[in-house]
């Protein structure tokens, strides 16, 4: 079974601290991480080579230190990288990305399966993996929280994944080559191994940039990304929160006192 | 080629942009600012932090091929379940009216389901102006690829301006996929939506880094512009059934269904009561609670409030609860009207996930605990102590209530 497994680097949430004062996030010095939801999709990947055979190839779109997210896939498990970035690339939107990540998918040509996770926890759109399998006309299931059954031997070959939904799940089956998301209730991310580590420190990482993509220079990076960032702002801190530190039946009084016009 | 410099002139190196970039790309140098351009990715955080205008980031001119004054109409797709709609139409029926109304424009509403024309009216009683049906035995499960061939068609027919659906599982999938076909810009999880009067175009206010920060984002060249919109943000249209509007059936073809996808079956979760994108109130545990028994403390208290049930990731990895209530980072997002904490720290993981909330009622044993910090109210106490009375005052408030 081919797999590509698409993530993203992101800053680490951890790592950041808000200014009390400005209620601004500190990023200055933040480290690089790659994507939470990102490990279970590398995971899964790893997991279903092991069961089936085959490999897995991570992509990346980013700038030169987003190289570092892939060796670390690679010591997760991972079998092949390969790492998408180009200046022309840069400010592209979910429209541009998903577009971007799809022609490389579209270039390694050989696979059965895309994984993305759920959502950047930088940007929260969740908007790339279904995005990626427009481009390609692709069946796609998001929010998957279990693979139910694969079927490799039918023909075509099919699987039976669980989407994580609101107010329950639901069982969808796709023919393959399709795309998932996947969702933190799939699988447990291992440790990387030793072996897996030094793999990553040997792999040589192929950085394939847009002429080995063709894209037209207009649909991506700034030119060709619909949307457009006008304005960031901080929203004002919630200012002077009551608390109540005295005797529990005095506290809990006060505080119904307080909320009981909004329950 | 587009790109983005600093103008020195301008720059008063007060490294304010320093904080704000994700990707470390800036430094000063001589008491200026310096853009490494490996590392920056035009993401457009720092020009709206410098105070001096002295960020630029530079497009080139855009040639629009299409008329795109041509696209009118307010769009709302009308998300349902077994013939119930979905409680966020109503919310973006009523922002579709007010959006539509400074445009000068039409509200439409878009359903899809079998035998679900019945439904059309109470669309219209919302607020809709005209509703398109499609009504097919294959389009009875929501199924991305077949939504999307329905929509992006309805689209590419009748050009609406602006098309919004829920930011729910359904809704966020859904339209990432219209948006694809139809080269058209989609913002996420939007919590504001406004026309700039100037240009008539769509402002979309959304939380970034779990509402830490807001964007504004724009789409001015592409149509339609695309919105998902966060659950309980904005107000339920009211109900006027004296409204009249338009029903419009669209043919659909059952041989057009793309067959490497099936809905095969639909299992609810029976835990939970309510479920937390629906829910007015939500109460969540933490790891303070000590032990998976102890979550009964948090269900009593949910079901004195008619409240559904989350969780800190903590609860969820001890096994306690299951993932689906995990609310944060790695669960999911939440914007209540009320969120109380009960022995939840507040780690940023958790925070992101339910700070946009309108009011946050923190009990943690450790004063210095970050939840107090986004706390509207706090009470620095025992749960085991303050939950018991809180739940004994709201039923005697309950039926207080109920004997006047």
């Amino acid at each position: 079974m081919k797999i590509i497994v698409c993530i993203k680097q992101v800053p680490d949430t951890t790592d950041v601290k808000i200014n009390p004062e400005t209620n601004t996030l500190i990023r200055e010095g933040v480290a690089s991480i790659i994507n939470p939801f990102d490990m279970y999709a590398i995971e899964e990947g790893v997991r279903l080579r092991d069961r089936f055979g085959g490999e897995v190839t991570v992509i990346t779109m980013g700038p030169p230190q987003a190289q570092e997210a892939l060796r670390e896939a690679i010591a997760l498990g991972a079998d092949k990288a390969i790492h998408l970035s180009d200046r022309l690339f840069a400010g592209s939107d979910t429209w541009a990305t998903s577009l971007i990540l799809s022609k490389a998918i579209d270039k390694i040509k050989d696979f059965d399966l895309v994984i993305c996770g759920k959502q950047a926890s930088d940007g929260d759109t969740a908007q790339v993996g279904p995005g990626i399998a427009a481009h390609l006309n692709m069946p796609q299931a998001t929010y998957v929280r279990r693979i139910d059954t694969i079927h490799l031997d039918s023909n075509p070959q099919v699987m039976v994944v669980e989407r994580l939904l609101e107010e329950g799940y639901e069982l969808l089956e796709l023919e393959l080559p399709a795309l998932i998301t996947v969702v933190k209730e799939i699988n447990e991310p291992r440790m990387p191994s030793l072996r897996g580590k030094m793999n990553a420190r040997k792999f040589q990482i192929p950085v394939w940039n847009n002429s080995d993509l063709n894209i037209e220079s207009n649909q991506i990076g700034l030119e060709g990304s619909p949307t457009r960032v006008v304005k960031i702002f901080t929203p004002p801190a919630k200012q002077g929160g009551k608390i109540f530190d005295g005797d529990p039946a005095e506290s809990v009084k006060q505080l119904v006192e307080e909320i009981k016009d909004i329950l | 080629m587009s790109g983005i410099k600093v103008i020195l002139k301008k720059c008063v190196g007060c490294g304010l942009c320093i904080n704000v970039c994700p990707t470390q790309a800036i430094s000063l140098k001589d008491k200026k600012a310096v853009i490494d351009l490996d590392k920056c990715t035009l993401c457009g955080a720092c020009p709206s932090s410098c105070k001096f205008e002295a960020i630029v980031i530079e497009r080139q001119k855009v040639v629009i091929n299409e008329d795109i004054s041509s696209y009118k109409g307010v769009w709302v797709f009308a998300e349902q379940r077994d013939s119930q709609i979905s409680s966020v139409v109503f919310e973006l029926l009523a922002k579709a009216r007010v959006l539509a109304s400074e445009l000068n424009t039409y509200v439409g509403a878009i359903l899809i389901g079998e035998k679900i024309k019945d439904q059309a009216k109470e669309l219209i009683y919302r607020g809709a102006d005209k509703v398109f049906v499609v009504d097919s035995p294959g389009l009875k499960h929501y199924i991305s690829e077949n939504y999307t061939k329905v929509i992006a068609g309805l689209a590419g027919k009748y050009k609406p301006e602006i098309i919004l659906a829920g930011a729910t599982t359904t809704g966020r999938s859904l339209v990432s996929r219209i948006a694809v076909t139809l080269y058209a810009g989609l913002t996420a999880d939007c919590t504001g939506l406004d026309i700039d009067p100037k240009e008539n175009i769509l402002i979309q206010t959304r939380p970034a880094f779990g509402g830490n920060i807001m964007a504004q984002i724009i789409s001015p060249n592409f149509r339609p512009q695309m919105a998902t919109v966060r659950h309980k943000v904005m107000p339920e249209a009211e109900v006027d059934k004296s409204r009249k509007g338009q029903i419009i059936e669209e043919d659909f073809d059952e041989n057009s269904l793309d067959k490497r996808i099936k809905f095969l079956d639909f299992i609810k979760e029976a835990v939970s009561t309510v479920n937390l994108a629906e829910a007015d109130i939500i109460v969540s545990g933490g790891r303070g609670l000590g032990d998976a028994k102890n979550f009964s403390l948090i269900e009593e208290l949910a079901e004195a409030l008619g409240a559904a049930v989350g969780s800190s990731r903590a609860c969820v990895d001890a096994g306690w609860i299951p993932y689906s209530h995990q609310v944060g980072q790695t669960g999911r997002t939440v914007c209540p009207k009320v969120y109380i904490a009960c022995g939840i720290s507040g780690q940023i993981q958790h925070l992101v996930g339910m700070q946009s909330s309108k009011i946050i009622i923190a009990i943690n044993k450790d004063p210095e605990a970050p939840i107090f910090k986004v706390a509207n109210y706090g009470i620095v106490g025992d749960i085991f102590k303050v939950i018991p009375l809180l739940i004994k005052s709201l039923k005697d408030m309950r039926s207080g209530v109920s004997v006047k």
